[in-house]
């Protein structure tokens, strides 16, 4: 099909979002507004020990005291947090013992995210731990998890169940005054998940959660703690989509990661949140606080695919706080229309012998803006450190943006430190190349793209892969201007 | 009383010596609100986060020197490039010295600021060109401009090129127990003019000094600038270096900046493009000992489309130094075809010193071929044992290769004499002799 470049603008930009549609399902929902009364309601409502309650207060009393951060190369109206309802449950559960027993309404938005819980659980052998406005309603394979030692649930049941890890772990990587949102977070998260690897267990499977946004005016304000002990392995999933929304929906996550001695955890993102329409009106707000920390010869891997959210601001950070440890950051983010990403990533050198890769392929069209902001310090003490950073950024069309802001700090004379940057665009001789052999410019463009991330989607578990890269066609495809 | 309010209570006294009727006062006394209103930069402020003037707001510098100093020749001779004829404009103090320098008016204004902010038959000139391309929200650049009243002014017509190379000197002869300097220069090529600039600040004394200096530079059509700054200065003498440099089509300017000594060194070097197929080169070797600080800013506006612009930074960073490099281009929507590169290496030989690196892209057209490259490390083990299996001592075969490190920036330089003194202050600086020169 032979499509001129304005015929698949115009097709790219009237495409709607494909997974906004919305749940009409009954919700357990606190009023509007913040306030101490509020983080204890929450904290009630979720039934947890007084410690957790005040933990909880002492986050919202220091976020009281913080100002939003305004560093970032974002433009957005501000949220109004009294106006945000911080507490949403699906009414209709107790917990489901059978997929049966579950809303079939529930099943139904399941199946429209292509999550079809019953295949999932036959055919690829993931544990969904399902998250639908802030309460996880399934998590299956527990049993097969359970019998190895691995702790796989959502954080509130760990709270009950798991108190002495939480207290022992939880905040120890992003403390609670960490920043304005990750106090935020503290205070009023509302659900998200809980892992736990026993020393020396090798996790048989790719855990993963599906994280969703529903209900008009909710925030979501999830939790993740994943803990991996002395060699342990874990790879993590993590995949978002959002309903359709007009206002703007805010999105303060906070994860954090621990690898002890020998232990390695891989955790991925797919995030496809509803990035606003082609005016660049609505969209999800993403502000998300993500860190880990290895101690000896431990290993972090982030790796992440970011295609929505109107507004992005995230930096998936590594401390490499042992000796030998190593911390790697792949990603891809893809802005169309008038989204806006400011996303990189921290590798924190303090041990020695620390080792650190950045991969970041940063794709622009329409109106967008897209920034790689990083920080690479190497303490004084860590000897031997060594990075490697690569951004490339792909522009297509002259409307958008494309901004690198590396800060590279070295204390130690032994430090190697490489950072190398490039922009570019698709080239009208690669694309005509491609037209020359008879693929059109549509299929031209995702092939470049394609090749484009190629080092970043290789990093990411099959499962991801393939629906990473239909994310990327469908985010991009054809926007050459 | 702290700085800001000293500076702000000697604008008072400045106005008393200054022709208040002259329009350029209106620009002063603009800028001076300004810098009330913003104060001296803080660690806070993004641009200032690696390098922090707390320490020098706490000096008590005198703003005025009392009394005219003189010098010999003879004994700062060494300070100047005299192994070829230049012009020259000498300051002390921050006061013209007649005496050291040598003008001219044939055909090229090799003058003083002071003259041209005063004479009528300068006022057309500085009219079209006075802060024009000065930032007018720095705070350390309006400061400047509120102060501004001396320095070196140079205007090349139109297809004219001065006979020989201009160097500017600013002595300080620590008289007074610490001074505060405020030079501000203009330097004009119109159409397809040439000139080459060297540019020296010097303290003779262990007592402090602070430069906070402005210069502004134009280059019009096919014009071509070469300017070379050369900071070797003791280490109680700070110097912050503001740089605006606006550029019309086909016109090259190539900066080079030595960086080798000083307490606190500041270049905030800002490149803007207003034309077609400009060319602009910036380049830096800096090699820092004991506590030094040197934090080298650059910014490069591609404003237009078919622009090129190079840029080449190289760190040596030993003992307790600290090194900055915040390197910025930003390529506007319409600059399609830009081509932008940018590169920043460092070596770092001590466990003490330390260095932070920003190279920043700023892109807004597709069209473009856009780098930066980064790296921090240390010399090659295997290089030095190469030559050192060939006889020569450690401290050599790491000078040559620390030589060899610097030589892409040293290559562009076109004085043949400046690029041997350079060289000579490097083999000081690594304390080698090596027996040839690069």
């Amino acid at each position: 099909m032979a499509y001129t470049e304005e015929e698949l603008k115009k097709e790219l930009e009237t495409k709607e979002y494909e997974y906004g549609f919305y749940t009409d399902i009954e919700s357990d929902t606190l009023p509007k507004g913040l306030n101490e009364d509020i983080v204890i309601a929450i904290s009630k409502k979720k039934e947890e020990p007084d410690w957790m309650t005040e933990w909880r207060l002492e986050a919202f009393r220091a976020w009281k005291e913080m100002e939003e951060p305004e560093w970032a190369n974002v433009n957005y109206e501000k949220p109004n947090f009294q106006d945000i309802s911080y507490y949403s449950a699906p009414n209709k559960k107790p917990k489901y013992n059978s997929l049966d027993e579950v809303d079939p309404e529930l099943l139904d938005t399941f199946k429209k995210l292509g999550i079809s819980i019953d295949e999932q659980k036959k055919l690829t052998g993931v544990a969904v731990d399902i998250v639908m406005d802030s309460v996880s309603v399934a998590t299956t394979f527990k049993k097969t998890l359970a019998e190895k030692g691995i702790i796989f649930c959502s954080i509130s049941e760990a709270i009950q169940e798991h108190p002495e890890l939480i207290k022992k772990y939880i905040g120890t990587v992003v403390p609670q005054k960490d920043n304005f949102y990750a106090a935020l977070n503290s205070a009023v998260f509302s659900d998200g998940s809980f892992c736990y690897i026993p020393k020396g267990v090798r996790c048989p499977m790719e855990l993963s959660t599906y994280f969703r946004i529903n209900q008009a005016g909710t925030g979501q304000f999830e939790r993740t703690l994943v803990i991996a002990e002395e060699g342990s392995y874990v790879s993590y999933l993590e995949g978002c989509t959002a309903p359709m929304r007009d206002e703007n929906q805010l999105h303060a996550a906070v994860v954090e990661l621990i690898a002890l001695d020998n232990a390695e955890i891989k955790y991925s993102t797919v995030q496809n949140w509803y990035p606003g329409d082609k005016e660049g009106k609505g969209g999800v707000f993403n502000f998300v606080t993500k860190r880990g920390l290895c101690e000896k010869n431990a290993k972090i891997s982030w790796t992440q695919v970011e295609t929505g959210s109107a507004v992005t601001w995230k930096y998936p950070s590594c401390v490499l706080k042992g000796d030998n440890s190593i911390g790697e950051f792949y990603s891809i983010a893809v802005t169309n229309n008038y989204q806006q990403a400011d996303t990189g990533t921290k590798m924190i050198h303090l041990g020695k012998n620390t080792k650190s890769t950045i991969i970041s392929k940063g794709i622009s069209a329409g109106h967008s803006q897209n920034s790689y902001r990083g920080l690479v310090q190497v303490n004084s003490r860590a000897e031997n450190a060594r990075n490697f950073s690569q951004c490339d950024s792909l522009l297509m069309g002259n409307r958008c943006g494309a901004h690198t802001f590396p800060y590279i700090e070295a204390k130690n004379k032994t430090a190697q430190i490489e950072h190398e940057a490039t922009t570019s665009k698709i080239g009208e001789d690669q694309i005509f190349y491609c037209n020359q052999r008879g693929i059109d410019t549509e299929k031209a463009i995702a092939l470049i793209v394609n090749g484009f991330s190629k080092e970043v989607l290789n990093k990411l578990p099959m499962e991801f892969a393939v629906e990473a890269q239909k994310l990327l066609e469908i985010s991009l495809e054809g926007s050459v201007g | 009383m702290d700085l800001k309010d000293k500076l702000l209570s000697s604008f008072l006294a400045f106005e008393n010596n200054v022709d208040l009727d002259h329009p350029v006062h209106e620009v002063r006394s603009e800028a001076i609100k300004t810098f009330e209103e913003k104060g001296f930069p803080s660690k806070k402020e993004e641009a200032w986060k690696y390098t922090s003037l707390n320490n020098l707001q706490k000096v008590d510098f005198s703003i005025f020197p009392k009394e005219e100093n003189t010098l010999e020749f003879r004994d700062i001779k060494k300070y100047f490039l005299h192994e070829i004829d230049t012009y020259k404009i000498v300051f002390i103090d921050g006061v013209y010295s007649s005496y050291l320098s040598e003008t001219t008016h044939d055909g090229v204004d090799v003058c003083l600021m002071s003259a041209a902010l005063t004479k009528p038959q300068y006022k057309p000139v500085i009219d079209v060109y006075f802060n024009k391309v000065a930032s007018k929200d720095e705070s350390l650049t309006t400061l400047n401009t509120a102060f501004s009243r001396e320095g070196a002014y140079i205007y090349i017509p139109k297809n004219k090129v001065p006979k020989k190379p201009i160097q500017i000197l600013h002595l300080a002869t620590g008289n007074e127990a610490a001074v505060m300097l405020q030079p501000r220069n203009l330097i004009i090529a119109e159409e397809n003019a040439e000139l080459q600039v060297i540019e020296r600040h010097q303290s003779l004394t262990k007592n402090e000094v602070f430069t906070n200096s402005v210069t502004e530079i134009f280059a019009a059509k096919d014009a071509i600038v070469d300017y070379y700054k050369v900071q070797n200065d003791a280490n109680t003498a700070s110097l912050v270096d503001n740089t605006y440099i606006s550029q019309k089509d086909n016109s090259v300017v190539r900066v080079h900046t030595f960086s080798f000594g000083g307490k606190l060194t500041r270049n905030n070097l800002n490149f803007y493009q207003n034309g077609e197929r400009i060319d602009s080169t910036l380049k830096g070797v800096t090699i820092l000992g004991e506590k030094q600080h040197v934090d080298h800013h650059t910014l490069v506006h591609h404003a237009n489309p078919n622009c090129e612009s190079h840029q080449d930074y190289k760190g040596i960073y030993g003992e307790k130094s600290t090194g900055v490099f915040n390197g910025k281009i930003i390529v506007d929507r319409i600059a399609q075809k830009t081509n932008a590169f940018q590169q920043n290496n460092n070596i770092l030989i001590s466990d003490k010193a330390t260095i932070n690196t920003k190279p920043q892209l700023e892109i807004f057209a597709d069209d473009v071929k856009c780098s930066h490259g980064c790296t921090i490390g240390q010399l090659d083990e295997e290089a030095l044992f190469y030559l050192r299996s060939r006889g020569i001592p450690k401290k050599e075969a790491t000078a040559l290769l620390m030589y060899a490190f610097a030589n892409n920036v040293l290559q562009s330089v076109r004085i043949p004499e400046l690029k041997s003194r350079i060289n000579k202050i490097i083999a000081n600086k690594l304390g080698v002799r090596v027996g040839f020169e690069l």
